[in-house]
């Protein structure tokens, strides 16, 4: 295989200019960048074209039984299993069963508070993602502290007109989002208090703080959930006992706040030292300098690190059908082994996959590109 | 002054889970189970994540089965209202400790009464409501037709339960050697078993007849006659709570009295107005005061045949379907095991 | 340092570590508490007990009369097996699908591209599940599995080889065909007077191959007999699921770290390499990869450790591992919720806290190297 150095591969992947007949023809002069652009890409040398006709026949002999499976041959109309009678996929099932995929057993007349909660919890996370957000550590406040009193009053109910909805009925993949967040929003303020800590000059506040991060670094996930569910209860009062939800979401946030520690201390690092400086020589106390210098200069640099973050956190949230949460993949499980539906399993993992890839590479892809553009950022000013 | 914000946090967060936990104590000398469930309204019942017979949700989502009857019989008992349930769906590894932690308040969760459970796990004996012995579902290809000829069959089995051991004894019993394959649901090792990964599926007898019917063909499993051990399955309550576990007991009675006296969902209310016979008029609280020593109201045996049916019904609502005869389930009267205590 | 904390601030930390000490106390007390109430006791004497139950693979045997401790064992054996399957599986995939992102070929490079965008961004217990219901549950019933060439068949059940069946008297030449292969990496860097042995050393698994060979006493050829296949050895599909699910999702990270790696060494050196008539692959090998690996080493270390954490997903398919087996039958068996939890907790701590103190030792050390 020819590999090219990064400065090559990019100046290969850049249209080759023709240099262009006397008649200026548009239709040639198309077809001539084409075909300059495949000599250049696909076949500029032998052992190139042959590694291009390899990976097409491979292409050619994989793709049109799965483009078969999933489209051509595939049925999504009717209400049974023996609606689908082609060879391909049944999506007929997935689309029986979307309610639970998404609600769980949610009542199906309260769904729209799901819904609202969502699109709340978008207009409330667009600003904050935005590129150029003035304030946004005060809507990072809002997101975090109005968005959840919002969604639990519409999400638990107990109100007149909004009826109670217990915890037992959640879960789809509202429960994934639902346990992402509030990981998320947990582990932001207690993983700040962490980097601080493991940055900190006394020596008995870092030890702490590099222990605690690197003991739950150190911990599988599942063992950690499974600790929730079989010993956290031990480790209470008699009497008091926790929802199971609850007991995962604590120990999750604690977990979570270890990894989003070490997220928040690269976006610390990146704050000149001259402005902590000049902090303290204008006589502000080392509280004062962390909260109105450091941390707003920080979250900017650290947001891409949140983001990809949250990707991890959401992709991981599936773990708690182990304990016996009913969240997307637990919904995919169950129905899978319903009598009247059996033998769909490729169409429930494959659904899955595609939900959280739907969700999550949108999620990498902006992390991604605001990665870019700070750099860029930092590069132009110095 | 930066620390002393941090330890206020601190203490803060603390006081707020003291705050939250002070919330949740339950303190009354004679049930405390039974009076947080009053307080709450509801009753939260430890059952089986999904098995066809004792707890599984239908298409609509509804939670079904004998295990089910249970707690909606106790919750009738206590709260007078059958649907007053929270149903909290457990796997075999989890059940214990959300017990023991006091996420719920009964299991009731085809599970085995044994003499650890009684004494390490610190646990209570419930009612026993469902006489069986760990049975195998094979393949009826392979034609096999006795336990003995299993010499080398690989066998799918939960994790964590009384039935893996089970099955190494009996292989040593019978010099066999039978290979496990250990799943943590049920979900997955029937999906195991239906892919042909194991040559078959070992449970207790309910669960083996649950996991036939949830086969794709289930005329192509055939269910061994032999039972390996005796899996006499029932509910548990935490210890500690003697007049609940009490309630528990008698509430199984009550389901299983019903049947003796032939009272049943469809008669109960005529057999109500016309009765005469002082058994009866003793059972639904028309005579004596069993339900006032029970700490519950009077009718509460009235209720439980009204709302979920007796013993016999239930049986033959969800094992019926699974082609599972009563057996050792049927009355003492009729050569079965399950017999109501005197009511007197 | 900017600025020393004030004498308030170093009083303060020692109320904080008091306040830890203090909530570690009575986190103590009350399980010591709960115990006393439920009639539990708390020690590790089951670890001496008999187990009395089956497992269904191991690599060292196993008895219905062997202890807990030894569950303990075969568990942290089967963790290892696939751990240690499934890194250098990522580890050459990593490699292979690293160099393609950078491959000239626009179709080389944005498959891979597809490929690492689709598996980093669902999530891993999803595709493990996928590939052991999937893929590996849909192969045919042992009876008519798929044979492949050399004896070997692959089906519902797993994939079983043959097996070579050594003589009584033959047993210890497999054993130094063993030491003869491991050696071989360290003789191929010794030194004889000035020279490096090298490729010489490649003579050694010859050898070994040789002796191997030898001390066969004929070869054992996997056959439908009664339920199962009998003879040869059976890689279960619980393995191959975890392996090829672990080892696919560590790819996709590992191939970024190589891809970034390669991208970070600057262009000068692609260029000298090509100036001294270096062509692409001796370029990669011989000049890119080296300096890369410097940069590599750090990421790709914290990736082993995500796949011997990951190895717990094995309780989902099926796998014994430490979580499935030590953390579940185990648990439940013994009814030792805090004493196994801790012990399988402890043991990937320990691993995870040895790997980091390796990756530090080793960066210093290239970093004495460094000119």
């Amino acid at each position: 295989m020819e590999v090219a150095s990064p400065a090559i591969a990019t100046g290969a992947s850049r249209p080759g200019t023709g240099s262009g007949g006397l008649v200026p023809d548009k239709v040639t002069g198309t077809v001539r960048r084409a075909l300059s652009w495949l000599r250049q890409n696909l076949f500029s040398s032998i052992p190139n074209t042959v590694l291009t006709l390899a990976v097409v026949a491979v292409l050619a002999w994989a793709v049109p039984p799965f483009v078969e499976w999933a489209v051509t041959g595939a049925t999504i109309t009717g209400s049974a299993k023996a609606a689908c009678t082609g060879d391909g996929a049944c999506w007929t099932f997935i689309r029986m069963r979307l309610p639970q995929f998404f609600y769980g057993h949610y009542p199906s007349e309260q769904m729209w508070r799901v819904n609202v909660a969502g699109l709340l919890l978008l207009a409330f996370s667009i600003p904050v993602l935005r590129d150029n957000t003035k304030r946004r550590g005060l809507w990072l406040l809002l997101l975090l502290v109005a968005f959840p009193v919002l969604a639990g009053v519409l999400l638990l109910g107990g109100l007149p007109g909004l009826p109670y909805v217990d915890t037992t009925e959640w879960g789809g993949l509202m429960l994934d989002v639902l346990i992402a967040f509030v990981v998320v929003a947990g582990s932001i303020p207690f993983g700040v208090l962490l980097a601080l800590g493991r940055r900190s000059q006394l020596p008995i506040v870092r030890t702490l703080s590099v222990g605690f991060i690197e003991l739950w670094r150190a911990s599988p996930l599942l063992t950690v959930i499974t600790m929730s569910a079989v010993m956290l209860p031990l480790f209470l009062p008699d009497g008091v006992h926790i929802d199971r939800l609850v007991r995962a979401l604590v120990v999750l946030v604690l977990f979570n706040a270890a990894y989003m520690a070490e997220t928040v201390r690269g976006g610390l690092q990146g704050v000149e030292v001259g402005q902590e400086e000049a902090a303290y020589s204008v006589g502000l106390k080392w509280w004062q300098v962390q909260a109105f210098v450091v941390l707003p200069q920080a979250l900017r640099h650290v947001m891409p690190g949140i983001v990809n973050n949250v990707v991890d956190l959401f992709k991981d949230t599936t773990l708690v059908t182990i304990i016996g949460l009913f969240d997307i993949l637990g919904a995919v499980n169950q129905a899978i082994k319903d009598p009247a539906w059996l033998g769909l399993a490729h169409e429930g993992y494959v659904f899955t996959m595609v939900v959280f890839f739907a969700c999550c590479f949108a999620m990498s892809s902006y992390a991604r590109r605001m990665e870019r553009r700070l750099n860029r950022h930092r590069t132009g000013r110095h | 002054m930066r620390y002393v914000t941090r330890l206020a946090t601190c203490c803060a967060v603390v006081a707020g889970m003291m705050g939250f936990a002070a919330g949740s104590w339950a303190q009354d000398v004679k049930s405390p189970t039974m009076d947080a469930i009053k307080k709450r309204g509801e009753l939260i019942c430890g059952v089986d994540t999904g098995i066809p017979g004792f707890a599984y949700q239908d298409a609509a989502g509804k939670w079904q089965g004998l295990d089910i009857a249970y707690c909606r019989a106790i919750a009738t008992s206590v709260l007078g209202s059958a649907d007053k349930v929270k149903y909290i769906g457990t796997t075999s590894k989890v059940r214990f400790s959300v017990l023991q932690s006091g996420e719920i308040d009964v299991l009731i969760r085809d599970s085995t009464l044994t003499l650890t459970r009684n004494t390490e796990l610190g646990l209570a004996h419930g009612a026993l409501n469902f006489f069986t012995g760990e049975a195998f579902m094979v393949k009826k290809s392979l034609n096999v037709a006795h336990a003995t000829e299993l010499n080398g069959a690989t066998i799918c089995v939960l994790t964590g339960t009384t039935l893996e051991l089970n099955i190494a004894d009996y292989g040593r019993a019978n010099n066999i050697k039978i290979n496990t394959l250990l799943f943590e649901r049920p979900e997955e090792a029937f999906a195991a078993a239906e892919a042909g990964r194991c040559d078959g599926y070992t449970d207790d007898g309910g669960s083996v007849a649950a996991a036939r019917s949830s086969m794709k063909n289930p005329k192509d499993w055939v269910i061994l006659p032999e039972l390996i051990s005796r899996e006499f399955l029932g509910s548990y309550t935490r210890q500690g709570d003697e007049r609940w576990n009490i309630l528990v007991r008698w509430v199984h009675y009550a389901m299983l009295e019903a049947e003796v006296l032939g009272i049943t969902q469809a008669n109960v209310d005529e057999i109500k107005k016309s009765a005469t016979n002082p058994e009866v008029r003793g059972f639904l609280g028309l005579e004596e005061t069993f339900g006032k020593k029970l700490g519950v109201d009077n009718d509460w045996a009235y209720r439980i045949v009204k709302e979920v049916g007796n013993y016999g019904e239930n049986y033959d609502k969800y094992f019926g379907p699974l082609e599972l005869p009563r057996g050792w389930n049927n009355l003492y009267t009729k050569g079965g095991l399950q017999y109501p205590l005197p009511w007197r | 340092m900017v600025r020393r904390p004030s004498r308030r601030a170093y009083i303060g930390q020692w109320v904080l570590l008091a306040g830890v000490v203090a909530f570690g106390w009575l986190l103590a007390d009350m399980v010591a508490g709960n115990y006393a109430r439920k009639n539990l006791h708390f020690g590790f004497g089951f670890l001496v007990e008999p187990a009395h139950f089956d497992l269904p693979f191991h690599l060292i045997s196993w008895t219905l009369f062997d202890t807990y401790g030894r569950v303990l064992l075969v568990c942290i054996l089967n963790t290892a097996l696939v751990a240690a399957l499934a890194i250098v599986t990522a580890s050459v995939l990593g490699l292979v699908v690293g160099v393609m992102r950078l491959s000239v070929n626009w179709l080389v490079r944005n498959i891979a591209l597809a490929f690492i965008e689709f598996v980093r961004n669902t999530p891993q217990l999803v595709q493990l599940i996928f590939w052991y219901v999937g893929v590996l549950q849909t192969l045919p019933p042992p009876r008519n599995g798929i044979h492949l060439p050399g004896g070997v068949n692959l089906n519902v059940r797993g994939l079983y080889v043959p097996d070579a069946v050594m003589r009584p008297d033959g047993g210890w030449l497999a054993w130094v065909a063993f030491a003869l292969l491991v050696a071989t990496p360290f003789v191929w860097k010794l030194r004889v007077g000035a020279a490096r042995v090298g490729a010489k050393a490649l003579l050694l698994p010859l050898l070994a191959a040789a002796l191997f060979a030898a001390g066969v006493d004929h070869v054992e050829y996997p056959e439908v007999k009664g339920f199962n296949l009998a003879g040869g050895t059976q890689v279960p599909p619980e393995l191959v699921a975890l392996w090829i699910g672990l080892s696919v999702y560590a790819t996709a990270f590992i191939a970024e770290i190589v891809r970034g790696s390669i991208e970070a060494i600057p262009t000068g050196q692609h260029e000298a390499a090509q100036a001294l008539g270096l062509k692409g692959m001796q370029r990669l090998f011989l000049v890119v990869l080296p300096q890369a690996l410097r940069i590599m080493v750090p990421q790709l270390t914290s990736q082993y450790l995500n796949i011997i954490k990951s190895t717990t997903l094995g309780a989902a398919v099926g796998y014994g591992e430490l979580m499935q087996i030590f953390a579940g039958t185990v648990m439940q068996q013994a009814g030792k919720e805090i004493e196994t939890m801790a012990i399988v907790w402890a043991i990937f701590v320990a691993i995870n806290l040895a790997g980091s103190s390796l990756m530090n030792w080793y960066n210093r050390r290239v970093t004495l190297v460094e000119r």
